[in-house]
């Protein structure tokens, strides 16, 4: 069962920059949710400060009815066991075998036997499909492997909440979606609730449950999935479907003049809006809304022939769902 | 102007609050034993062969210095004493310090950098388990425990260096040398001589860690910590070994 994380206000400044002022939004409790936005606008510094890693400058971040920007140390090294963290590369270390690398939470933090230890890194270890490389060292393997290891460690202290930075990143499009299907096939068995943050729009438009948008220092738009992918706001319809046109430039917010150019332009429609990525075994996640739910609660017409595929709106490619 | 000081300031002040944490953390529990007996084994074998082939030269140096003058003064038959003293006061402890610091505390900052920006240290921290404890007290334990043991090293050898220059390449007298081995220098040399040593390995290796923690920016920054934190601890060190030195002649009588 997950545990919701509630986060009021939040500003964070690196000496007289500011990465992002006031993001205030609710993680629901057991649901997945994606943190995107352009490179450079600290998604992964606002994940190192969910868990503490980073101090905000103001706000909150209340779990389970307690504020961790307030905590002592001591007390933050209690509630960091709720969390599950898959860094970048994996963050491994170096210095130890896969299998001592995921052992090793076990071994600081519980009494359990080495047999029980053994029994439950080996099935942490299949679940992430590492069988058979136990032994290997972290330099010793891909970067795709690593960000397995790495998950395999963030899951064997069965983990609350699992934060996951770019699990993309260095990865090729077929491991993207093994690995989505990992994380959502995860959040059905064990409930904990996921923050991704990725700028993979593929993983943003079918995995989640909800979308948030980091853009220019602030959190631009924060809601359940279909909310976003209907959304006809400037910065959230250009990310999300890639566009040049609109107010992201490509170093910073475009400014009057560019804008202005681009006034007379006609936006290309909104794609369908795809089926979420389901289980691989058909079971329904307890988070998991019917297709089209939000949009008929709250009135919005989804763009032409959304919830007809599984596809995550590239055009030409049709994948009917039987 | 103001933005370096303050800088140098919040520098400092985090350095000392790193010592602290440390020094908090060294009575907790579970002590780290395997990591210290790794981390000292480690350090020993990047300096032991260093600091024995430095001492050679600079106890020949001290003996051939003071030969000369010694026989310009008339004053021959304190050699012995002199190097004696000269290798244990002063030339053990720096050079402990210089290997300490250029061998030991450089692995050290690059070891931790390097995991700084390969987020271990984070993976670490979320994990439930303070960096401090588990890699900074042993390795600063470590690095104080080989500091000592080297200058014990350093003195031996030294002293022999000293000895062997002396007797042999000067055509000193042995017998001279070896009577007057204890006519100046005394057993608080020795103490204080070890002393300097464990704070010089406390230092280093705070200092390294300091560094190695604080780095950031990819593989330059953590050869820039490395560059950083040798340099830092060369000037932390010989302040303080100047300041153990002025407090050692006010609290020790002399002799003679």
């Amino acid at each position: 069962m997950g545990v919701e994380i509630a986060v009021t206000g939040l500003t964070k400044t690196f000496g007289s920059q500011t990465i992002w002022r006031d993001v205030t939004l609710t993680l629901p409790a057991g649901e997945i949710s994606v943190m995107l936005g352009p490179s450079g606008t600290g998604k992964s510094v606002f994940l190192k400060t969910l868990v503490g890693l980073l101090k905000p400058d103001a706000g909150s971040i209340v779990i389970n009815g307690r504020d961790l920007t307030r905590l002592r140390e001591a007390d933050l090294y209690e509630v960091r066991k709720l969390f599950g963290v898959l860094f970048q590369d994996g963050a491994l270390f170096g210095s130890m075998t896969l299998y001592d690398n995921v052992a090793f939470p076990l071994r600081e933090h519980t009494k359990k036997t080495e047999a029980e230890i053994r029994r439950i890194v080996t099935e942490k270890m299949e679940l992430v499909g590492l069988s058979g490389a136990e032994g290997k060292l972290p330099g010793e393997i891909s970067g795709g492997m690593r960000k397995r290891a790495g998950l395999a460690r963030a899951l064997v202290l069965d983990p609350e909440i699992l934060l996951i930075d770019e699990p993309d990143s260095g990865l090729d499009p077929v491991r993207t979606s093994y690995i989505n299907q990992l994380f959502v096939d995860l959040n059905a068995q064990i409930d904990a609730t996921f923050l991704i943050v990725t700028h993979d729009i593929n993983t943003a438009r079918t995995v989640p449950d909800n979308i948030g948008l980091l853009y220019h220092k602030h959190l631009a738009m924060f809601g359940p999935r279909e909310m976003l992918l209907s959304s006809e706001e400037p910065v959230v319809r250009q990310f999300l479907n890639a566009q040049t046109i609109g107010p992201i430039g490509m170093s910073e917010e475009k400014d009057a003049d560019e804008l202005a150019a681009e006034s007379g332009q006609e936006l290309p429609p909104l794609p369908p809006i795809a089926l979420q990525l389901a289980t691989s075994d058909g079971q329904p996640r307890r988070a998991e809304r019917p297709a089209g739910a939000w949009c008929r609660d709250n009135g919005v017409t989804p763009p032409p022939g959304s919830f007809e595929s599984r596809n995550a709106g590239i055009p030409g490619v049709r994948v009917e769902v039987g | 102007m103001a933005a370096p000081l303050t800088g140098v300031l919040r520098q400092s002040g985090s350095l000392f609050a790193l010592a602290l944490d440390v020094f908090r953390a060294l009575p907790k529990r579970p002590f780290q034993v395997k990591e210290f007996i790794q981390q000292a084994w480690f350090i020993a074998s990047v300096t032991i062969l260093p600091t024995a082939l430095v001492s050679i030269p600079f106890g020949a140096v001290i003996a051939l210095q003071l030969g000369t003058l010694t026989r310009q003064l008339g004053a021959q038959s304190y050699t012995g004493a002199a190097s004696v003293l000269a290798v244990l006061r002063e030339a053990s402890p720096i050079v402990t310090a210089l290997l300490i610091a250029g061998a030991g505390g450089s692995a050290i900052c690059a070891d931790l950098g390097s995991r700084k920006i390969r987020e271990e240290i984070d993976a670490m921290e979320v994990l439930g388990i303070s960096p401090i404890q588990r890699l900074v007290v042993p390795r600063v334990l470590a690095s104080m425990l080989v500091a000592v043991l080297l200058n014990g090293l350093v003195s031996v050898v030294g002293v022999v260096g000293g000895y062997v220059f002396n007797v042999i390449v000067q055509g000193g007298t042995p017998g001279a040398y070896i009577a007057s081995f204890t006519a100046l220098a005394q057993l608080p040399d020795l103490w204080t001589a070890e002393i300097k040593a464990l704070i010089f390995g406390a230092i280093a290796a705070v200092v390294a860690a300091f560094k190695g923690l604080g780095a950031g920016g990819g593989p330059k920054g953590v050869g820039d910590a490395v560059n950083q934190s040798v340099v830092i601890t060369f000037m932390l060190l010989f302040v303080v070994n100047f300041v153990i030195t002025a407090v050692y002649f006010q609290v020790v009588p002399q002799k003679i």
